[in-house]
């Protein structure tokens, strides 16, 4: 589906200066942008949420492409672990938050912007009154209850939202505008339990991956405002960096869907820490932990246990963990057989997170044997046993 | 046989693969012969129920499946199935 008419209205719109028409040249020689284009992107106010592997390319192309106003919400400090991919960011800038060295970064890019920061977490509380103020809204979040957040307070306020999302070497990208075409909960009308996909804090992801899909929808907003061209409402990109494959699939609206359909059940904002399984109602037997000084106290004491590392090869080379006995989760209940229910098993991961799953998958398949999960992982053994390993 | 394009996502539940094939001659059919194949994936596709998860879609060829009779939906000799899960970037 395309959409040919601006978003930005005729009587937002101001003259360029001379300085601008200087700067925006290649823009202005595009008959497809041209003076009028150009005049609709300074108008525009475009809301970045998120300014990590995909906020930063939006941001950085938005504002070199004359954006007039951008705003930034990120509530995070820069990590370290950032820089391999949120380009935006600096060395010089770790520790620091996200949305002043984002802030400093456009400045220096194109001083003309304004720059508006949100230095918050998008939340039911806030988010309508934040986004009321803007014409679209480029999703680089990172989580999916703000993904749905961000989505339905877009359906609410009739906005376009501009969607990105990464996972090690796949990107998917779509503009869900739900006056035009399909929303998210189109889609998706929920989400995974959590943990059920490695975050790519466990899984990993290709530095210049957000780079390719945020670039994508820097380039649909541009569309957005200045009006033609053929944008990705109703169609689904799917890009795999590895294979270097672009696949697009349709997208529909779903006349069922809870917030966009013909019959709208969601008429506000929910609580999507509870619709995103964050806060179960049902309370789930707990997994029993092991702290990863009592391992050590075990092992030495010569206490006979079971420590299964539930990585891939590529990840237990980057830790190795000494004696333990490497079953990938993905092969744990075909491989039930192995183990030795008399004995303790301790399961080990990077954080302590996947590991659950590996019990869980146990549990479920009738296993009666002691569980434990190594607490924060190997980062903790790391770092509080064996100072010698790396943390990562 | 139709082939059945598997996420990055799920890939770790097919040892590693992009891409199998599965028998059939509905959607359902060739996805449960992919399950059959890869066991550990069944979970991560269908509820205990039997349905298709929500945060799941499948496609055959660009048309999603909802459009065309869902689990019902016929797949011919050649056609491409495609995984979508949601995915959503760095935090769990």
């Amino acid at each position: 589906m395309s959409l040919t008419e601006s978003i930005i209205p005729d009587d937002r719109v101001d003259k360029l200066t001379n300085e601008e028409i200087s700067r925006y040249s290649r823009h202005l020689l595009l008959p497809q942008i041209g003076l009028d284009g150009q005049e609709k992107l300074k108008a525009a106010k475009v809301l970045i949420v998120g300014t990590g592997g995909l906020g930063a390319p939006l941001a950085l192309y938005l504002a070199a492409a004359g954006v007039g106003t951008l705003g930034i919400v990120d509530f995070d400090v820069v990590e370290e672990s950032n820089l391999q991919r949120q380009i935006i960011h600096s060395t010089r800038d770790i520790d620091r938050p996200k949305v002043a060295s984002a802030a400093d970064r456009i400045k220096s890019l194109n001083p003309e912007v304004k720059v508006i920061t949100h230095n918050t977490r998008l939340t039911s509380e806030n988010a309508l009154e934040i986004i009321e103020d803007y014409d679209i809204v480029a999703d680089g979040t990172d989580n999916y209850q703000t993904r749905y957040l961000v989505n339905d307070a877009c359906v609410l306020l009739g906005k376009p939202n501009v969607y990105g999302s990464i996972f090690q070497f796949e990107g998917q990208a779509s503009v869900f505008y739900a006056k035009e075409g399909p929303c998210y909960r189109c889609l998706y009308p929920s989400p995974p339990p959590p943990g059920l996909v490695p975050s790519c804090s466990e899984g990993g992801v290709l530095g210049v991956l957000p780079g390719i899909v945020g670039t994508i929808q820097a380039n649909e907003v541009i569309k957005l405002i200045v009006g033609g061209g053929n944008s990705l409402i109703g169609r689904l990109l799917l890009f795999d960096a590895w294979e270097m494959k672009f696949r697009e699939l349709k997208l529909d609206k779903d006349p069922g869907c809870p917030i966009c359909g013909k019959k709208p059940t969601i008429h506000e904002l929910i609580d999507y820490e509870q619709f995103c399984g964050l806060k179960p109602d049902h309370e789930e037997e707990p997994v029993e932990t092991i702290e990863a000084k009592e391992l050590k106290q075990r092992l030495d004491a010569g206490d006979k246990i079971q420590i299964i590392d539930i990585r891939e090869p590529h990840e237990r080379a980057i830790s190795p963990f000494a004696g333990a006995k490497p079953i990938p989760l993905g092969q744990m209940t075909r491989r039930i057989g192995e183990f030795d229910d008399t004995e303790d098993a301790v399961f080990l991961c990077k954080v302590g997170q996947r590991s659950v799953f590996a019990i869980r998958a146990l549990q479920e398949a009738g296993y009666k044997g002691k569980l434990l999960n190594l607490k924060d992982g190997v980062n903790a053994w790391a770092r509080d046993v064996d100072n010698s390993l790396p943390q990562y | 046989m139709a082939k059945v394009l598997i996420p990055t996502a799920l890939r770790a539940f097919t040892d590693g693969s992009s891409e199998v094939e599965g028998a059939g001659k509905t959607a359902g059919e060739v996805i449960t012969a992919v399950t059959e194949s890869y066991p550990e994936i069944q979970k991560h596709l269908f509820d205990e129920e039997g349905k298709l998860r929500s945060y799941v879609n499948v496609f055959i060829g660009d048309e999603n499946i909802r459009n065309l009779g869902g689990l019902d939906a016929p797949v011919h000799e050649g056609d491409v199935v495609t995984l979508v899960p949601a995915i959503a970037g760095g935090r769990p």
